[in-house]
């Protein structure tokens, strides 16, 4: 008899059980089976009446029940409970395509982030950057680098001046800064010098009267114009990158000897011509030489023991080529709209 | 520099090198070819036809319909308007397909009717002028057999017509660094050429017969100045015929980018292009006094130049003169007082040498650049200038135009001394880093004309040619050995030797990272020019007798605008602030470092960096501008920041600006720039700038900072507002708290500044959250009880701050 109401309230409870919806229902549920005042409780206060045989029979079976009751309640809350958050989850979805918070950092300058480049490249090397005054004397910018007096870029037509007899100029070009380095560095020097540099030129889109150079130069017992090419090469590869095909052209500087330009083979045509590189399948990219005995005999270090390389080359026009800017006026213009793109 | 290929082969026969390989061996050998330009390579299809019939066109009184063989099977039908051909003639005939310079295609078509198979020419249309060709009709057709020169090259109907009129030539245009002015000549470049391919150079020796005569008694010479003419060297040639030089002379003068003249003035021109040396001729009957005097320009002389313009001379110009005026601009141009005219009978050739600068600045000075000038300003090879004049004379006799009076007036004013070098082959490959044989070495010298003076072996003396005034000692050499021995062949090592010890200094790693906390913070990076216009001072309100108004001042400005150097940066940043205003761009954060530049006793400059910062837009404000000033300065550790009110600088708002201090040491100023300032720029938005002097910076900058414990120890917190007046900073009620709160007190952080109801007018309530903690126990409520009632006390009594 009680055998069968055990076996009654299992499975009506356990069928109200699965239907149950809510964690509330559930609640309901126990406490109408398994509360003090539940049903099963009511039947096992009938135990007392039955025999000695029969109590620990169905003392086992109502204990059963009990288990039975008490897992299929767990396995409930817990199937609720993942609906719950399920539906939760599904209610709190974003559209992932709207734009996030807007959040930018500054841009630096493109032609400064070439700097950079180049920079990181010669500390590599074993190189320091040195930087020196704009406001320069006419000895070091001009004199001291073997260009004679009459010579043309000394022109108050290319030259910023501030004194009548032209001694004080805006300097033309960073190598005074290989003179001041050979003047007050102990040899062995190896270096390289950007800045600022000024020329007389009108604002257009290959021209700017402020514009900026680097320059290198190491010097040292027995340092030949081969170190000068397998260095120069070495950092052209790992600017243009490492299958970058160089020649090196004879040219003229006052302050090198044997002077030259370097070119390296169109990145675009291989060599074949294209308008990137006029048709030449070259590109220039340096000037470069052999100091000239004189200038280092002009800084006091013995020719005849020393020698050296020196290199220098426009950053604009680096930067131009590397980003594929085609006004230099968009250097100096700041305009945000250009410098966030790099 | 132009060079014709057909005229080099005649000196160094390299008629079998294509133009690419003759580029690219001339370019690696140091003389860079910029252009190469095939002579009427615009021209396609365009022959030489012989008219065989012609007749009227019927639906037209003045065209002509011709019947023209051009080579083919059968005549073609050309119609064409043009009156001075006949049956027979040969003329210029674009077929049907047929290319012109400038893109003109000739299609067969009918004109009026009559079917025209292509078009007969004149030289216009062949983009050639009357001086290429002076004896043909201007207008009408270009009848070949009317010209016996042309007639002499036997062309037939078909023939292509650019080789009929020596067209087809490759003109390559170098460009000729200015150390080597003998390359601005035919000669000068097949010297190189020869060099270059290791070929035979065919030299010419001009050989003048002469027709007796002494020049000596016909003129006098006389240099006034030898600094500036060191040597004059003339020739007369006397009976001249004035008449238009022969085609092969203005075949090589046009593809020498040269207009032919007459044949007096084309010797010249022709002289000048094959050895380099300016020449010039005057017509003697307009020398006054037989005497060319070579003197400087006296004050108020004046001279039409060839050019038509009248020119004021000044004292520096050297000139060529007769008794009594100048009669030539030295090296630059000569009179139309002495021009050579048709009834010219009698000339003077001159061959001289200038001094090269004094040339350019005369040229410069009167505006007119020319082929003379431009070669002379180099400083050419003294020794040039008897062969020049002989060829000139020389070319007289060829074209039969004047006979040449014996002798040359030759006058030395100073003597040139030649270049002797030691050469030692062993130090010239330790300089490139080569092994080059020693023999190679003299071999590669002798190419280019540098001889050795004794047989001694491997070091000997070499001596330099005077035209190589550029090579000097044994630099010089090495450059010449390394040149044709190939810069690409001399190996690639890296540069070896004791090591240095690179790297960046502090500073440098110091002001990158600068750059990195300004672009954390959104800042771009900009770069300014240097120099201003000193009314951006006016514009910045700056005060008259502020010492920042002292500015370098430069002599020769490109103009007003970049005339001083900037002593703050604040105008140059303004100026990138309102140039993205304009542009329409919503906001800008920007940042440079660039230099001041302040002028010093000696005449240069202290050239201090700056650090500036620039903002409009987006919602910046003050406290917005600031934070960002101030996670600048906590990136770079600094210590003890203060901001002091700061009211006295012009340029920014009065009441929204700041200076910060670190310690004593002044770091700069920021704050809302002076709407008046902003006004005067043009920009309406509230603008916000800084200028921090990175000098400081880097004083003031932390190092290697060290490890704080955390806290072990739980901290407690108390608000506090207090009520004070108006003038009471928060700053003072900061240090007030901080003053009283003895050692437990870790963090003030304002949070509430209120005025409104409630809070007396005139006054403030400020609210701040403490927190305080011990690092060695757990603070009991009672300690920090005492700590805040301190705090009150010292508020209250310090600054008459009340509890709220």
């Amino acid at each position: 008899m009680i055998k069968q109401q055990l076996e009654a309230i299992r499975a009506a409870a356990v069928a109200a059980m699965e239907k149950a919806e809510k964690a509330e229902e559930l609640e309901t549920l126990r406490v109408r089976y398994l509360g003090k005042k539940g049903e099963l409780t009511a039947v096992l206060k009938q135990m007392g009446k039955l025999s000695a045989e029969e109590r620990p029979v169905i003392g086992q079976l109502a204990n059963d029940v009990r288990a039975k009751l008490e897992s299929a309640i767990e396995s409930r809350a817990a199937l609720i409970a993942e609906r719950v958050m399920a539906a939760k989850l599904l209610s709190e979805t974003v559209d992932v395509t709207i734009p996030g918070e807007p959040r930018r950092l500054g841009k630096q300058h493109p032609m400064y982030q070439v700097l950079d480049e180049i920079e990181d490249i010669f500390i590599g090397m074993g190189f320091e950057v040195i930087e020196d005054r704009e406001v320069e004397l006419s000895e070091y910018n001009f004199t001291k680098l073997n260009v004679e007096e009459g010579h043309p870029a000394r022109e108050w037509s290319d030259t910023f001046y501030f004194t009548e007899d032209s001694s004080v100029l805006l300097r033309t070009q960073t190598s005074p800064m290989q003179i001041h380095a050979m003047e007050t560095r102990p040899l062995p020097i190896r270096m390289i010098a950007p800045g600022r540099v000024y020329r007389k030129d009108e604002v257009d889109a290959t021209h700017s009267p402020m514009f900026h150079q680097i320059e290198g130069m190491a010097i040292n017992k027995g340092i030949t114009m081969a170190d000068l090419k397998g260095t120069l090469n070495e950092v052209v590869r790992r600017l243009y990158g490492e299958d970058t095909v160089t020649r090196f052209r004879p040219h003229h500087f006052p302050f090198t000897e044997p002077s030259c330009e370097m070119d390296i083979q169109c990145y675009k045509c291989h060599g074949a011509g294209c308008p990137t590189c006029k048709g030449e399948g070259w590109i220039e990219v340096l000037g470069a030489g052999m100091i000239h005995p004189k200038v280092l005999e002009g800084c006091g270090i013995d020719s005849s023991v020393y020698s050296g390389w020196a290199f220098g080359f426009g950053l604009e026009r680096l930067a131009l080529g590397q980003y594929k800017i085609s006004d230099l006026r968009l250097i100096f213009e700041n305009d945000v709209r250009f410098l966030e793109q790099f | 520099m132009k060079l014709s290929r057909k005229w080099l082969n005649e000196f160094v026969d390299l008629s079998d090198v294509s133009d690419k390989r003759f580029n690219d061996e001339m370019t690696l050998s140091g003389s860079k070819v910029e252009t190469v330009e095939r002579e009427g390579a615009e021209i396609k299809n365009v022959v030489v036809g012989r008219i065989v019939e012609m007749v009227r066109h019927e639906n037209s009184d003045h065209m002509w319909v011709c019947r023209i063989d051009v080579g083919r099977e059968a005549p073609i039908q050309v119609v064409t308007g043009a009156q001075n051909q006949k049956a027979g003639d040969l003329v210029i005939v674009a077929l049907d397909g047929a290319e012109l310079p400038g893109g003109k295609r000739i299609e067969a078509g009918k004109l009026r009717g009559v079917l025209s198979e292509g078009m007969c020419c004149s030289f216009a249309e062949l983009g050639m002028t009357a001086h290429d060709w002076p004896h043909a009709a201007a207008d009408g057709l270009m009848i070949l057999n009317a010209d016996p020169e042309l007639m002499a090259k036997d062309p037939g109907p078909g023939d292509e017509i650019t080789g009929v009129l020596g067209y087809d030539d490759s003109v390559v245009e170098f460009e000729i660094t200015p150390n080597r002015p003998d390359c601005l000549s035919v000669i000068g470049l097949a010297r190189e050429a020869s060099a270059t391919f290791d070929r035979p150079l065919r030299l010419h020796r001009p050989d003048v017969r002469g027709c007796g005569g002494s020049i000596a008694d016909l003129v006098d010479i006389e240099i006034e100045d030898g600094d500036l003419c060191p040597r004059y060297t003339a020739r007369m040639v006397r009976n001249v015929t004035i008449a238009p030089s022969p085609l092969w002379m203005r075949e090589r003068l046009r593809a020498s980018g040269v207009r032919p003249i007459n044949n007096i003035v084309d010797i010249t021109n022709y002289v000048m292009l094959e050895y380099g040396q300016p020449m010039h001729a005057f017509d003697f009957s307009c020398v006054e006094g037989n005497r060319i005097v070579v003197r400087t320009a006296r004050e108020g002389e004046t001279i039409r130049t060839l050019d038509g313009n009248e020119r004021k001379l000044t004292a520096n110009m050297l000139c060529i003169c007769d008794e009594s005026r100048p009669v030539c601009v030295a090296g630059v141009m000569g009179g139309a007082n002495s021009e050579i005219v048709g009834d010219t009978a009698m000339v003077l050739f001159e061959s001289a040498n200038f001094n090269g600068v004094s040339v350019r600045r005369t040229a410069t000075a009167l505006g007119m650049r020319t082929d003379a000038s431009s070669r002379y300003e180099k400083g050419l090879d003294p020794m040039n200038t008897i062969k020049a004049v002989e060829r000139a004379c020389e070319l007289v006799e060829l074209l039969g135009c004047g006979e040449v009076v014996d002798g040359v007036m030759d006058v030395i004013a100073r003597d040139r001394a030649e270049t002797v070098i030691h050469m030692e082959p062993a130090g010239i490959n330790a300089f490139l880093g080569t092994d080059i044989p020693a023999e190679d070495m003299y071999a590669y010298l002798a190419r280019v004309g540098i001889e050795r003076l004794d047989d001694s072996f491997p070091d000997a003396d070499v001596r330099v040619p005077s035209w190589r005034g550029d090579v000097l000692a044994m630099a010089d050499l090495a450059e010449e050995v390394a040149r044709f021995y190939g810069y690409n062949n001399i190996p690639n090592t890296l540069t070896n030797g004791a090591s240095t010890r690179g790297g960046f200094t502090d500073v440098q790693k110091f002001e990158r990272s600068l750059g990195v906390s300004c672009r954390a913070l959104g800042f771009d990076e900009i770069i300014t020019y240097s120099f201003i216009s000193p009314s951006y001072y006016d514009k910045i309100r700056m005060a008259e007798d502020d010492p920042r108004r002292a500015s370098l001042r430069i002599l020769n400005p490109l103009g007003e605008d970049t005339s001083i150097m900037r002593t703050t940066t604040l105008p140059s940043m303004l100026e990138i602030i309102t140039r993205n205003y304009n542009y329409r761009n919503r906001s800008a954060r920007l940042y440079e470092l660039g230099k001041v530049y302040r002028p010093r006793a000696d005449g240069l400059a202290d050239e201090p960096k700056v650090l500036s910062l620039g903002a409009y837009g987006d919602g910046i404000d003050f406290f917005g501008f600031k934070g960002a000033v101030e996670a600048i300065l906590r990136e770079a550790k600094v210590g003890a920041v203060r901001f002091e009110a700061c009211g006295d600088n012009a340029a920014y708002h009065p009441g929204r600006c700041a200076r910060v201090r670190a310690g004593e040491t002044l770091l700069g100023v920021f704050g809302q720039i002076h709407p008046l300032v902003a006004a005067a720029y043009g920009v309406e938005a509230e603008v916000y700038a800084a200028e921090l002097s990175f000098e400081a910076l880097c004083a003031v900058r932390g190092g290697k900072p060290e490890y704080q414990p955390l806290p072990k120890f739980p901290a407690a917190t108390r608000d506090i507002a207090v009520v004070c007046a108006e003038c009471v900073t928060v700053g003072a009620l900061e240090d007030c708290i901080r003053d009283a709160a003895g050692g437990l007190l870790r963090e003030v952080t304002l949070f509430d500044v209120y005025r409104g109801p409630g809070i007396a007018p005139g006054s403030k309530s400020v609210a701040f959250s403490l927190v305080l903690r011990a690092d060695d126990r757990s603070l009991t409520s009672e300690e920090a009880d005492a700590a805040m009632k301190r705090i009150v006390a010292a508020l209250n009594e310090t600054l008459d701050a009340r509890l709220r």
